[in-house]
């Protein structure tokens, strides 16, 4: 497909999600106002600064793969409350009225440039991108898939972490995808998107033979707020942000998101 | 007394009697000991009244309690040819892990867990048992190592968490975790972990991979802490009891979420109340459940261990 064809897809799929309201939209990196249709044209990064919006996991299907090749699985998975945590039903309601998903990740094969992957992208619309046993439950089915149809896996994570309202729960679903991704045996590419932390960083979104972040994405462990309460110091300038995971070794790239599918498509083209 | 927790000072108080009477007893040269022994079984009474009937929240007091034995001391008690072994080989000694080789019931383990340290100064070198990456890369090449040698390992959990720091961030702490929880997974000998305090989130998961997972009766384990809860919920950590009962996070919860193969019971007023008898128990189930794994085949322990965290969780379908 043509790059102007392209734009023009992630565009519909903006004004489908319509987000942002309204004609104008303040960019939270350079604080310029921006007219909405120049960002959707520019994939939601603001052209002044290069600031990368955050955008829904159908946004990234539409960047990403070719078009109308998503065939989604197990679409059907949606969250239970084994724990009976306070209002966690309700706010699942909310959160899957808001985003039409019943959980944060989509799951399913695709193709880009005609190769066929299994893909994986997260949602932070939905709770905050937060991994509970919906979210681990289709990661590792994604992971058993790839495997038994030899297909590459790219994941794209968009996530706070575990999710507080499925408890111990939550936290085991990095044991259950991780411990998963001994069985892969074809290339597994992790993109990181803002923003990428806690215990989705620390399990599957760590462990891709390839590791690629968006510019400016949050990406860590801890809050940066945790940390600053903890030490009781300013954090340094740009600390946990992609191009200071690149600077420490952390991550393979960093990469624009209008190069990305490029990218994943010269990595794939190498490993696969 | 300073430092216990308030349901614990009945006991505490009564113990303390017991200790007067005692020594008054020996000046005497006797006399007292109808009184002592009256006191004596009282105490039990008392002890097994108040910890048969902790809330959630108080049992995270308990599982923190600054008398609770750490790893080093049950292995003192049950390890014997200890050797520990230091360093990942690429950073640093983090004193928040303690690694070594020691020997129980004429078998050798590797042995890693955290280590909180006692007194004040231990516990700043041991950083409160927060580990940093190298901690966990520790961790992992003593483990790596017995599986080389065809070692069983035992992990003890006893943390708040991973350290939230500069450093720890600047060297992967998710990455240490995530490579920890994949690549444990994969080492072809039996791995029995024990929650024997705090099961503090990613922290504790880092070396929670293994065919047994158990916690000790008065252990904990969570995604977060109560505080943590509380504050992302109700915007003050004040309401932290609420917050620790509504996270499960008791070994009973975790068994009846099937998180957890079992739970080994304690002595009667907590494992800090007699250290050599909570050894004693965690040995007795080591060895048991040793006995049940040791003739597993390693692709089969490997293969039985990815499909057990496989299943958890609870979702609809
Ligand atoms: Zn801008």
């Amino acid at each position: 497909m043509k790059w102007f064809e392209r734009r023009k897809r992630v565009e519909k799929e903006s004004k489908r999600k319509e987000i942002p309201d309204g004609f104008w939209i303040k960019c939270d990196g350079c604080g310029e106002i921006l007219y909405k249709k120049e960002i959707m044209k520019n994939l939601m990064v603001c052209p002044k600064c290069n600031y990368h919006f955050r955008i829904d996991s159908s946004i990234y299907e539409s960047i990403l793969l070719d078009e109308e090749s998503f065939k989604a699985e197990d679409e059907n998975l949606a969250p239970s409350d084994p724990l009976r945590f306070r209002n966690y039903p309700e706010k699942v309601k909310k959160a899957q009225k808001k985003t039409s998903l019943n959980d944060a990740i989509i799951c399913g094969q695709g193709k880009i440039e005609g190769r066929d992957i299994e893909i994986c992208i997260m949602d932070f619309n939905f709770i905050g991108g937060s991994m509970g046993s919906v979210v681990g439950e289709k990661v590792k089915r994604a992971i058993q898939r790839a495997s038994g149809l030899e297909l590459p896996l790219v994941i794209v994570s968009a996530t706070g972490g575990a999710r507080m309202h499925e408890g111990i729960l939550s936290l085991m679903q990095m044991a259950k995808t991780a411990t998963a991704l001994n069985k892969l045996n074809t290339p597994f590419i992790s993109i990181l998107t803002h923003p990428t932390t806690a215990g989705v960083l620390a399990s599957y979104a760590s462990l891709g033979d390839v590791i690629i972040a968006e510019p400016g994405a949050l990406i860590g462990f801890a809050g940066p707020r945790v940390i600053q309460q903890t030490i009781k110091k300013e954090l340094p300038e740009g600390f946990q942000r992609s191009e200071f995971m690149l600077g420490h070794g952390l991550v393979d790239m960093v990469v624009h998101r209008k190069d990305l599918r490029e990218t994943v498509n010269i990595l794939l083209g190498h490993l696969c | 007394m300073a430092n216990c927790p308030e349901f614990e000072r009945p006991i505490v108080e009564l113990q303390e009697k017991i200790e007067e009477l005692k020594s008054l007893n020996e000046g005497k040269s006797g006399g007292l000991e109808k009184e002592i022994k009256k006191l004596e079984e009282r105490l039990s009474k008392v002890k097994e009244e108040v910890l048969s009937n902790l809330s959630p929240w108080e049992k995270v007091e308990l599982a923190r309690h600054p008398n609770r034995p750490y790893t080093l001391n049950y292995v003192k008690y049950l390890f014997k040819d200890w050797v520990e072994l230091h360093g990942d080989r690429r950073f640093a000694d983090d004193k928040a892990i303690v690694a070594g080789i020691g020997k129980l019931g004429g078998v050798s383990f590797v042995v890693v867990g955290h280590e909180k340290g006692r007194n004040v100064r231990e516990r700043i070198s041991r950083n409160f048992g927060m580990p940093h990456p190298e901690g966990y890369r520790k961790a992992l090449r003593v483990m790596k190592l017995g599986g080389k040698f065809g070692i069983p390992i035992v992990t003890f959990i006893d943390t708040p968490g991973a350290y939230p720091g500069i450093g720890a961030e600047e060297r992967g702490i998710a990455m240490a975790i995530a490579e920890n929880i994949k690549e444990i997974a994969a080492i072809p000998v039996p791995i029995i972990v024990i929650i024997t305090g705090e099961g503090g989130s990613g922290g504790a998961l880092g070396i929670g991979i293994g065919d047994r997972v158990y916690m000790q009766k008065f252990a904990i384990y969570s995604v977060i802490s109560p505080e943590g809860c509380a504050s992302i919920l109700w915007r003050d950590q004040k309401y932290k009891a609420d917050a620790a009962e509504a996270l499960k996070l008791t070994a009973r919860d975790l068994k009846g979420l099937n998180v957890i193969d079992g739970i080994i019971s304690e002595p009667l007023g907590g494992a800090h109340s007699d250290p050599e008898g909570a050894s004693r128990l965690l040995g007795e189930a080591i060895i048991k459940v040793y006995n049940e794994l040791k003739d597993v085949l390693p692709s089969e322990l490997i293969d039985k261990r990815i499909e057990k965290f496989g299943r958890m969780g609870f979702f609809k379908e």
